[in-house]
């Protein structure tokens, strides 16, 4: 049974891919993730403010306490290996590709083009297979009009892409007003791959002290929906690769992202839940399932019941809204 | 070449030929073995190809110990030292040598604590050990900290006699200089291995067994000691050869007696250390005007070589002065002195000399006393009388015995080809580091020779920094300060104010001031005498508004890049472009692997530095009306206006030997005249918003936020912007309370805005204390401080001690120290002062509290209105229990005798006030004023009684009041170097008071492992990881039951902290509280410490516990734990701070198994923390 499937034109021997958190951290969770049977590996999110910010917070408590008192020069070891910023990174960018043959996907959530630009090129020196760009942005500010978003989006893209050879993905939200529209304005900027969806961080409130939470539930297998629609809707109609993410919980969000026309699905919650090793029984069920639909290889099947393959093409439109709606 | 400081270039050579080195932190030493460690950290391999092992010690006894029994074991060992550490030393040090064995201890020469502690350098430490035996050789500058590191090494590799190899300690230590540096290939060929072998072959070897460090009796101890004098004779030949050897392998010849001069000298000075090479250049520079001088450095000065001393002097001599930067008094004079006089009366005796010259003895330079061109010409001059004086002094003016030379301090040495700059900065920003980076810059790509010195007040916030450079064509020999500067440069804009830097200016030099004023406004906004400077030297002035252009350059609030940058630009040091080029290179390198963007940012930074920097347009006459303030208040006591205020100045050095007390003995008190005015935001209270829960008070480090109450009728005459608020307790409708903010005072840490639990009911951002500008309200708030000051004191006997919001009405008798802004040790001590201040005896172990509560020329340690307040001392570091145990012996004796006394007297007195003042109780505050009352009435009696019985009473009648004894202390006394004698006080059952404020490592000394750092944190000593457990210093105590133990954070539970200190204080036996202090050393935004406290609280490292032998004696379980199970993870409260970060970031997989074994630790510690908390009374030892 062939699980193979090409994402951004990378060949990869199965369509279940981690997705970016902290899991990959650690370069043996990395090689236990091959073992098990993934994909591929998207790294954990590489934050440009975040850096920044340990950066600055790094100088600045180095700067308060060097050199202002005789007898303390300063309260630290040396520290010339301390490794701020993308260092760590990219060195497990350069493990990572040392000890597995699976392709590596770097995770980049910028703030400024340099940023951008800068750390894509790092990524891409460090030996990533390819990019996930990951825009994390909420037009908080209510002058901005949508156009301008989108231009971010695409400028962004166009940017990184006349800077590295590796091929890049983009993370998208599904909160744009067009958004088959703007999938396809994103490959033709250059984009190889679409990764639908993004979750927000969308907080909550402790109504007690008045704070914000901050926090972030894992996704559950009712959020494949809307990234089920799109994909369906996607699929054959951009010249980008589809990865789907969010909800994958088990074989059978596989396999509805595969026959949706995803070309890898991504999953981390799953594993948080049960471990690294589930990455196996995820890719049994999906044999089994294959198996049992007589399916001998992933690209038999993968977009069989996209909008552009199905024979009723409605049913995933309006009317079929309205269907769902009347109960009919 | 490189550029380094000495320590660096000794502890080089030090790591290179030694397979051990045994530790521990001292000042000025310090940084040797940092460097030892972190190169044992890296792998960095000895020159036979091994990392040498480099192990911390509890103290300097402790290193010697380890070094004594390393070395007896056959290994190449050595340590690193100064001052008191050495003087530990000691015992070990005659054992070496009388085992004739090979060592080199590296010291940074300190001077001892005398009537004083000071860091800084002189032979005072040194000199003490000439009986040991061991070897002494002295370097001169940076240069020869290096290289005779290496000659001590080989020659007591061939002697077989030890040495002490020292340099001064931070004019050698500390200074930065261009040297070369010996290739580990020129190390290894001063050294044969044979004497390696020979030196393993006699160590201790079960496979060839012997004894050694038998003990010997009146028959052959004697003889026993003589049998060393070969080795001895021979050594200052083996140092020669070495000498000898070292030159011809790297061109730097060095003699044991190095002779300067005339070779026609008829005036010679004889010195060691670094004094010896300004007096050589001096010298030089008289000889080549004629004038028939020299002067002879020592460098082998034991053994001491007559007749290596007697070649290197000229026969033409005819009077010489010996110059020892030591003091030893009583004695004929100071040691080399006495040598040299020896030397020469032997040598007459023996049948040498026919004549000897006529030779004087002199004391310079003690405790880094600046030691001059000038000096060493008054001294040449005194020499030309027909009767110099004898046991002179130069360089300070002695008008009690008269012993100083004049000389004429204008007189200095010019090179031409020099530039030499001078730098004010404040504390921590930047300066210094760029200064450093200057140095490397210009050291690094030029021809150009490059020395820095780095100057800092005694304060640990807020501190003035003042940085000495110098570029030259020709090597630098000028070890000492700049007093004509080409470039001055005032990165502080108020310090315009404050320091008469333009003193320093050539005429025509340079002077760059970072002002928020323009080239067109600045002039008009300087004091008159810096106008007048300005014009009379003709100085180039130029301006640049580097906070403004940092903030351009997004670099927030690091103005050091922009300085650098005009300094390069405007000194002409290097062709302008060029020195820009090296500066982005520098850039370049520093932050390379902070990614293109920082660098650009700091790149940005360099081009607006030179697009923001003007010349000033200069007029042509003195404009401004302005004076600079008074240093001190007109109503300060008259020692504080004539003495303090002089060392406040600057002017220390002018204050003659009769101004200042003899024993060491100063007032209390003094910081309040000092305002240092270094915060520029500070809290602001909201009267209306307030709840005057007392928080705020209780935390402040710096005991700058005071509250009052008293009656509304005060209010009348009040100044208009004072604020109040009534009281917000019932029943008192006309009470008002008033929180006042000493502004002047605060160092804008934050902490009581953090601490304030008030949401604004307008703005939910704000507090009921928030930050404001200082500026627009200072005139205002002076009259409200003057006003809050004459407002009547609460008294003490109505207040509510057991409340943090009753605590806040006591007065701090600790007030406006020195320490760090956001200090998390300071607030205890306060509290201590607060709750019983007027009867408190202190013993203060040397660190941070001895420091900003004991450094000249300002003390925080104050007293109340009626004269009462803490009587504070400091020892040392390492005896502060026994010392403070002493103290209890004393008020315990004297107690008794005065008890004694009095009912021996009670005849002739009032029966009833005696029987009250031998019987009443002393617990509540109002007892004790109840108490203070009749012990009044009482000296009133005795004084009119006038018998030789009154009189003795009289002497200890103060004793009649319950004094409360407290040794304070950090956890470098607590947990290392005092811990054998803190656990035998404890032990005694005495009643005394231990507070160690821990901040689980030294802070003073910068931040070194002690065994309070806990599993997983990175300190200095424990780069890798610490990875043993912190010591349960509070079981320790408990064990032996009799102990009131607890353990407290403030900024987890501040009313525990007062329960805990109050428990103590009453409790009659020993007790000791481990105080949670967080610390600079801790890499946290000083502003969270209180956080930090929480969170170390929550996360289980900082459970809250007392245990109280009270409670166990009337059948209670006497351990209470006080704070909750814990609700977080370590990490997340230990990832906060950098010391645990730094190895998350530099060993990532080390950082995960300590944190998993620290959280073991804490999980282990909780358990049974709980368990004991459920115990019945019985399961406890009890209590006698």
């Amino acid at each position: 049974m062939n699980l193979q499937t090409n994402y951004l034109g990378l060949k990869l021997r199965s369509p279940i891919v981690v997705s970016a958190c902290p899991l990959s951290e650690n370069v043996d969770n990395i090689v236990q993730m091959e073992d098990m049977g993934a994909g591929a590996v998207v790294l954990f999110s590489l934050f440009e403010e975040q850096i920044k910010r340990e950066s600055a917070y790094y100088e600045s408590v180095l700067a308060a306490t060097s050199n202002s008192f005789p007898e303390a020069q300063d309260y630290f070891p040396g520290l010339d290996d301390y490794r701020v910023g993308s260092d760590q990174y990219l060195e497990i960018i350069r493990q990572a590709k040392e000890q597995v043959d699976m392709p590596i996907i770097g995770s980049l959530n910028g703030i400024t083009d340099a940023g951008w630009i800068e750390y894509a090129q790092l990524m891409e020196e460090a030996g990533a297979d390819g990019l996930e760009v990951n825009v994390f942005y909420i037009p908080a500010d209510l002058e901005m009009e949508g156009v301008a978003v989108e231009q971010r989006y695409l400028d962004i893209v166009r940017r990184i892409k006349a800077n590295v050879q590796i091929p890049v993905a983009v993370k998208l939200n599904p909160y744009f007003s067009a958004m088959g529209n703007m999938a396809r304005q994103l490959a033709l900027a250059g984009a190889d791959g679409l990764v639908l969806f993004n979750r927000f961080y969308q907080p909550d409130f402790n109504i007690y002290e008045l704070k914000v939470n901050p926090s972030l539930e894992f996704s559950d297998a009712s959020e494949i929906r809307l990234p089920l629609l799109w994909l369906s809707v996607l699929s054959g109609r951009v010249n980008a690769s589809l990865a789907a993410t969010t909800g994958v919980q088990s074989a059978t969000e596989v396999a509805k992202y595969l026959l949706a026309g995803a070309d890898v699905t991504m999953t981390a919650s799953a594993l948080y839940k049960y471990g690294i090793g589930y990455l196996e029984t995820m890719h049994d069920d999906l044999r089994t399932w294959m198996r049992r639909m007589k399916f001998e290889s992933v690209e038999a099947f993968k977009g069989l019941m996209s909008q552009r393959n199905i024979a009723d093409p409605s049913a995933f439109e309006r009317a079929n809204y309205i269907r769902i709606l009347e109960g009919v | 070449m490189v550029t380094l400081d000495g320590n660096e270039a000794a502890a080089h050579v030090a790591y290179r030929v030694n397979e051990i080195c045994a530790i521990y932190p001292i000042t000025p030493s310090s940084p040797m073995a940092e460097h030892a460690d972190e190169w044992a950290a890296k792998g960095i391999k000895n020159i036979w190809g091994d990392v040498p092992e480099v192990v911390e010690m509890q103290s300097e006894g402790g290193a010697a110990g380890a070094v004594h029994g390393a070395l007896q074991t056959g290994a190449l060992t050595t340590t690193f030292t100064a001052s008191q550490g050495l003087m530990l030393m000691l015992p070990n040090m005659y054992k070496i040598a009388g085992e004739l064995t090979t060592a080199v201890f590296h010291v940074a020469a300190r001077s001892l604590a005398a009537q004083a502690l000071s860091i800084f350098g002189d032979h005072s430490d040194v000199m003490a050990t000439r009986a040991t035996g061991f070897g002494l050789l002295a370097s001169a500058s940076v240069q020869e900290a290096h290289d005779m590191a290496l000659i001590s090494q080989t020659a007591s590799l061939e002697a077989r006699v030890p040495f002490v190899h020292f340099f001064d300690g931070f004019r050698t230590s500390h200074e930065v200089s261009k040297i070369h540096l010996l290739s580990d290939q020129q190390i290894r060929d001063m050294i044969d291995d044979r004497w390696v072998f020979d030196h393993r072959k006699r160590g201790l070897n079960p496979d060839r067994p012997f004894i050694r460090g038998t003990a010997q009796n009146p028959d052959v101890y004697f003889q026993a000691r003589e049998t060393v004098n070969p080795f001895y004779e021979k050594t200052p030949g083996i140092v020669a050869n070495a000498m000898q050897r070292f030159g011809d392998l790297t061109g730097r010849s060095y003699h044991l007696f190095e002779y300067t001069g005339a070779p026609d000298a008829e005036r010679v000075i004889i010195l060691m250390g670094s004094g010896a090479h300004t007096a050589a250049q001096t010298a030089e520079f008289l000889a080549a005007k004629g004038k028939k001088v020299g002067v002879v450095q020592v460098r082998l000065y034991r053994p001491f070589s007559i007749r290596h001393l007697l070649e290197a002097i000229p026969a033409t001599v005819r009077k010489i002065a010996v110059l020892d930067r030591t003091k030893e008094p009583g004695a004929i004079g100071e040691p080399l002195y006495q040598d040299v006089l020896a030397a020469y009366m032997e040598d007459m005796q023996d049948g040498g000399l026919t004549a000897i010259p006529r030779i004087v003895g002199g004391r310079y330079g003690l405790s880094s006393k600046e030691f001059t061109p000038a000096m060493v010409r008054g001294i040449f001059e005194e020499l030309n009388k027909e009767q110099p004086k004898n046991h002179f002094t130069i360089g300070i003016q002695d008008d009690v015995t008269h012993t100083s030379l004049p000389y004429d301090p204008e007189f200095e040495l010019v090179d031409p080809t020099m530039t030499q700059a001078l730098f004010f900065g404040l504390g921590a920003d930047g300066t210094v580091g760029a200064n450093k980076n200057s140095i490397k810059i210009i050291g690094g790509h030029t021809d150009l020779y490059a020395q820095g010195y780095f100057v800092y007040d005694s304060k640990k916030s807020g501190a003035k920094t003042v940085s000495h450079l110098r570029f030259g064509k020709n090597p630098i020999r000028s070890p000492y300060l700049i007093r004509r500067a080409d470039f001055i440069a005032c990165h502080k804009y108020n310090f315009i104010d404050k320091v008469e830097m333009l003193a320093f200016a050539k005429p025509g030099a340079t002077f760059l001031l970072n002002s928020p004023f323009g080239a067109d406004e600045v002039w008009a906004q300087l004091p008159r005498s810096v106008q007048a400077a300005i014009l009379e030297k003709q100085l180039k002035f130029y301006v640049i508004d580097a906070s403004k252009v940092a903030q351009q350059a997004r670099m927030g609030a690091r103005i050091n890049t922009i300085m650098q940058t005009c300094f390069f630009a405007l000194s002409g040091v290097l062709p302008k472009d060029e020195a820009i080029g090296y500066i982005k290179k520098a850039i370049e390198k520093t932050y390379f692997k902070k990614g293109r963007s920082v660098i650009e940012q700091n790149f940005q930074a360099v081009d607006l530095a030179l697009s923001h920097l003007y010349e000033v347009p200069v007029p042509a006459a003195v404009t401004s009306k302005r004076e600079l303030p008074p240093i001190v208040a007109p109503e300060a006591p008259p020692f504080v206006r004539e003495v303090t205020a002089m060392m406040m100045e600057g002017r220390g050095d002018e204050l003659p030997v009769s101004m200042l007390p003899e024993d060491g003995t100063y007032p209390s008190g003094t910081t309040r005249w000092e305002k240092r005015n270094i915060a520029d935001e500070i809290p602001v209270w909201d009267a209306q918003a307030c709840i005057q829960c007392g928080n705020c008070s209780f935390v402040c480090p710096h005991s700058v936020i005071r509250a009052k109450f008293f009656h509304s009728t005060h209010l009348e005459d009040a100044p208009e912007a004072f604020a109040s608020a009534p009281i917000n307790a019932r029943g008192f409708p006309e009470t008002r309370y008033t929180l006042q903010v000493y502004l002047e005072d605060c160092t804008s840490c934050n902490l009581c805005v953090e601490a304030c639990p008030v949401v604004h009911p307008e703005d939910p951002k704000k507090r009921a204390i928030n930050m404001e500008e200082k500026a627009p309200i200072l005139e205002r708030e002076r009259e409200n401080i003057e006003f809050f000051e004459n407002l009547p004191m609460n008294d003490r006997a109505k207040i509510d001690f057991s409340l943090v919001r009753g605590a806040q009405f006591l007065e701090p008798l600790f007030e406006f120290s020195g320490a760090c802004a956001g200090c998390g040790e300071t607030p205890y001590v306060r509290l201590l002062t607060q709750l019983f201040g007027d009867r408190l005896i202190v013993a203060n172990a040397t660190g941070c509290s001895s420091i900003y509560g004991g450094n000249l020329p300002t003390t925080p340690w104050t007293t109340n209105r009626h004269g009462q307040g803490p009587a504070w001392s400091n020892s040392l570091f390492e005896d502060n229990a026994e010392f403070g145990l002493g103290m209890r012996v004393t008020v315990d004796k004297h107690t008794a005798l005065a008890r004694n006394l009095l009912e021996g007297l009670s005849d002739l007195l009032d029966a009833k006030l005696v029987d009250r003042i031998l019987h009443s109780s002393q617990e509540l505050e109002s007892e004790i004023q109840a108490q203070r009352y009749r012990v009044g009435k009482l000296k009133t009696a005795l004084l009119k009684m006038g018998t030789s019985e009154a009189q003795q009473l009289l002497s200890v009648a103060d004793h009649l009041v319950r004094r409360s004894v407290w040794l304070v202390g950090g956890d470098g006394w607590a947990y290392d170097i005092g811990s054998a004698g803190l656990d035998h006080a404890l032990a005694s059952g005495k009643n005394i008071n231990v507070l160690v404020l821990d901040t689980e490592v030294y802070s003073n000394t910068g931040g070194q492992m002690s065994k309070a750092t806990p599993t997983a944190a990175t300190a200095k000593f424990a780069a890798a990881g610490k990875r043993v457990g912190k010591k349960d210093l509070a079981m320790q105590a408990i064990s032996y039951g009799n102990v009131y133990v607890a353990q407290i954070a403030m900024g987890a539970n501040p009313q525990q902290t007062l329960l805990a200190m109050r428990e103590a204080e009453a409790y009659p036996g020993p007790s000791l509280i481990l105080a949670y202090s967080h610390c600079i050393a801790h890499g946290i935004r000083m502003d969270k410490g209180l956080d930090q406290q929480d969170l170390a609280v929550k996360s289980g490292h900082w459970p809250l516990i007392r245990y109280n032998p009270t409670l166990r004696k009337v059948g209670k379980n006497p351990f209470v734990l006080d704070s909750p199970r814990p609700s977080i993870p370590l990490k997340e409260y230990a990832y906060k701070e950098l010391r645990y970060q730094i190895l998350s970031r530099t060993n990532p997989e080390e950082a995960e198994r300590l944190m998993k074994l620290a959280q073991e630790l804490v999980n282990i510690r909780w358990q049974s923390y709980e368990d004991m908390a459920s115990w019945t009374a019985d399961s406890f030892t009890p209590v006698a």
